[in-house]
């Protein structure tokens, strides 16, 4: 054998897709430009093994990538080209970054000897995502593409999770060079710790035994490290409350007698009251986000922290934690049942000690649940429940952000981890529905929804084209009261009703708009066409916008005034 | 509780680390008071020293997210008290017949040396600790300091000494 002779040179072009191919890829989110022309061309060898969904704008391809991701857990795949496609993908990439979502962002960039030099359709994209992403490259050699390719996976996909972005050179794309993908990576700087520390797991289960008042505060590091039967299996054990974030939602059943609903500035009155009046207060991926904590020196005032967390910078950050535990959450659960397993005797003493603590926090629960009158104008809340009952809560529901965000959190009830997509940190207005696009995608058995609102699905509605052409029977439920209703919120209650520009005075039809596209649009004015129109959107395995009407001047509550304690709710 | 905190912080040497390393304090509005940045013995790798005041919380906040950074290696803060800390000066002086032999006085105080002279400047370049710098830029002063130059503190680790 010839060891001198390179064998299986391709081009850079084709190390990229065959690289995908090695990391599992199957589907692409992309807009073809002048700098990813070559690689265009090779996927068009690869139509077989490879789907490209073609998007309307390279901000909907990244949040579809985004929703693909979150729904399927596995790493969503974005192809844009250089300067406009790739600052085009930013809002989708702080998405992502900001809800810890693995997605790989693949920018052409312009030939390496014009990278500087102002060229047409050039922009310093490392430099623009650097803040953005969770690691950014440029190639500059093609001998490091592959690497580079293998580094960006495992990044995207291990530890915290995250966007990672390689931006590529036009002239690496059709040089020539072996292809040998690397079958590990080796990265100095990069061991995310999976295993917690064997003494602080025993610590916090001594707390937890001892804690008269304890409660779990869960969040996305739930869902995204697949722990929710882990986390069933520990409240059970102990008969510990649990309180979610809204990422957190869909991590433990909605009906368990455990479970208090969401906490926060829209969050039940039970979590709120059961998070301040705790004496211990373990956090389990979740980052203490001030929409959370609304004041946070009064935040569990009566309480210790313990908290759970992969990244280790998201402990003690915002509230001084006791009881510290870096870790996978699946894992460092399971270290902690089986240390709590063998204390069957500890255990049932606990959990008559706390007898009285979760009559507390159901009290409180049956005096103000979450509430809403009807009258004969159609109430958002309404729509909500109804689409939670006509799918049983096995749909995956995207939202916008805004009130639509907020009464889905409390009327949907989502019973699966993965099925509410909403963009939690960054609240990105445009989210949903590119991202019900690439649940879609990822799950196309599951009836896919997205709720949105009449200010928000108009920020990426150039997507129902995409929804069209790739026949994905996604349903846009738009709750529309022809305002920025959450803006109008804020407006009404500490603003002395001065709507200073929250009204969209000019909203399209978005009946005909759905029929322009090739979509089905239906319409509903009275509560009496809610449940007939939601019936008719899911028999049509097509796109489908629903019109709600709603009462224009309906509120989210309970609701926390801005930097208040959470207790000081203002319920209906 | 604002302080003057010393980080020591091993890297890979790759382009653009020294932009995701200061990204993380400007992001947060802390001004680096100095920073040395040059290659270890090791291939690939080089070494950044970081000095920055300001609030403790903050700042080990700032240590926890360079950890995160997949290029950086290793953060270390360092402090007087477990380290060696120094900085070099380069100040250029005026000087005359009356004022020369203070001068030379001066520098070999401070244990420095005249690196270039001219008909009325003397330069100076003296290394030691940032305190000492001070001060000999105090007392060089009321001479007329015609410029100076600055490096950033470099600071190593002692090795504790087993008893």
């Amino acid at each position: 054998m010839n060891h001198n002779s390179k064998k299986n040179l391709m081009t850079g072009s084709k190390i990229i897709i065959e690289s995908l191919i090695k990391e599992g890829v199957d589907t692409i989110f992309g807009y073809p430009g002048g700098a990813v022309l070559n690689i265009y061309d090779e996927l068009f060898n690869y139509k077989d093994k490879i789907k490209h969904i073609l998007v309307r704008h390279e901000q909907g391809a990244a949040h579809a990538a985004d929703g693909y991701a979150r729904a399927s857990g596995k790493v969503g795949v974005v192809l844009v080209t250089s300067g406009p496609g790739a600052t085009n993908t930013i809002t989708g990439i702080a998405t992502a970054n900001m809800d810890s979502v693995p997605i790989v962002i693949l920018t052409g960039q312009v030939p390496t000897n014009l990278i500087g030099n102002d060229a047409f359709q050039e922009a310093d994209t490392v430099g623009i995502t650097r803040p953005c992403t969770k690691h950014n490259y440029l190639v500059k050699d093609i001998k490091d593409l592959a690497k580079t390719i293998k580094e960006a996976f495992y990044i995207a996909s291990t530890g915290r999770p995250g966007p990672v972005l390689i931006d590529i050179p036009k002239d690496i794309t059709s040089s020539v060079y072996e292809f040998d993908y690397p079958e590990t990576v080796e990265l100095r700087g990069y061991s995310p710790t999976y295993f917690g520390h064997h003494v602080q797991i025993s610590k916090l289960a001594a707390e937890i035994l001892k804690a008269k008042r304890p409660l779990l505060y869960t969040g996305g590091g739930v869902i995204s490290s697949n722990a929710a039967n882990e986390l069933k299996e520990l409240a059970e054990l102990l008969d510990l409350p649990v309180a979610s974030t809204l990422m957190g939602l869909g991590g433990f059943p909605p009906d368990h007698p455990l479970f208090f609903g969401m906490l926060g500035m829209h969050g039940t009155y039970a979590a709120n009251m059961a998070i301040s009046n705790a004496d211990f207060i373990v956090a389990i991926g979740a980052r203490f986000d001030d929409r959370v904590t609304g004041k946070v020196e009064e935040f569990g005032k009566n309480a210790k922290f313990a908290h759970i967390d992969i990244d280790p910078s998201s402990i003690g950050k915002n509230v001084k934690i006791e009881i510290p535990v870096v870790g996978d959450v699946k894992s460092v659960l399971s270290s902690l049942l089986e240390i709590l397993n063998n204390k069957t005797e500890e255990i049932s003493s606990a959990k008559y000690d706390r007898l009285g603590w979760l009559e507390e926090i159901n009290a409180w629960k049956y005096e103000h649940p979450l509430l809403y009158r009807m009258n004969d104008i159609i109430k958002p809340q309404y729509v909500i429940e109804k689409i939670y009952e006509l799918t049983g809560g096995e749909a995956i529901i995207a939202t916008e952000v805004g009130q639509n965000q907020m009464w889905t959190a409390q009327f949907y009830k989502f019973k699966n981890p993965r099925t509410l997509l909403t963009s939690g940190g960054l609240g990105t207005m445009g989210f949903g529905f590119p991202a019900a696009i690439g649940a879609q995608i990822a799950c196309p058995d599951k009836t896919v929804f997205d709720i949105a609102g009449d200010g928000s699905i108009q920020m990426n509605i150039q997507e129902l084209a995409t929804a069209v052409q790739y026949n994905l029977p996604v349903k846009i439920a738009i709750i529309n009261n022809n305002f920025l209703g959450m803006i109008r919120q804020w407006q009404e209650l500490f603003y002395h009703k001065r709507y200073s520009f929250s009204e969209m005075n000019v909203n399209p039809d978005f009946v005909k708009l759905a029929e322009a596209y090739g979509a089905v649009g239906l319409r509903a004015k009275n509560p009496e066409e809610v449940v007939p129109v939601i019936e008719k959107a899911l028999s049509i395995k097509k796109p489908v916008i629903m019109d709600f009407v709603v009462d224009k001047e309906e509120n989210v509550y309970p609701i926390v005034a801005p930097g208040s304690p959470i207790t000081g709710m203002l319920l209906v | 509780m604002e302080k003057t905190h010393i980080l020591s912080i091993l890297v890979e040497n790759e382009s653009g680390v020294l932009t995701r390393v200061a990204g993380l304090f400007s992001a947060r509005g802390f001004n680096i008071d100095s920073i040395c940045v040059a290659k270890t013995l090791e291939k690939n790798e080089s070494k950044m020293i970081i000095a920055t005041s300001g609030d403790t919380q903050i700042l080990e906040q700032i240590t926890k997210q360079l950890n995160r950074l997949v290029n950086v290696i290793k953060v270390q803060e360092l402090t007087d008290e477990d380290s060696v800390v120094r900085q070099t000066v380069l100040i250029k002086v005026n000087a005359d017949e009356t004022t020369k032999s203070d001068i030379f006085r001066i520098k070999d105080i401070f244990g420095g040396r005249v690196i270039d002279v001219s008909r009325n400047s003397y330069t100076l370049e003296v290394t030691g600790s940032e305190r000492k710098i001070e001060s000999l830029i105090d007392i060089l002063r009321p001479l007329g300091i015609k410029d100076i130059v600055k490096t950033g503190i470099i600071a190593l680790q002692r090795t504790r000494r087993s008893s």
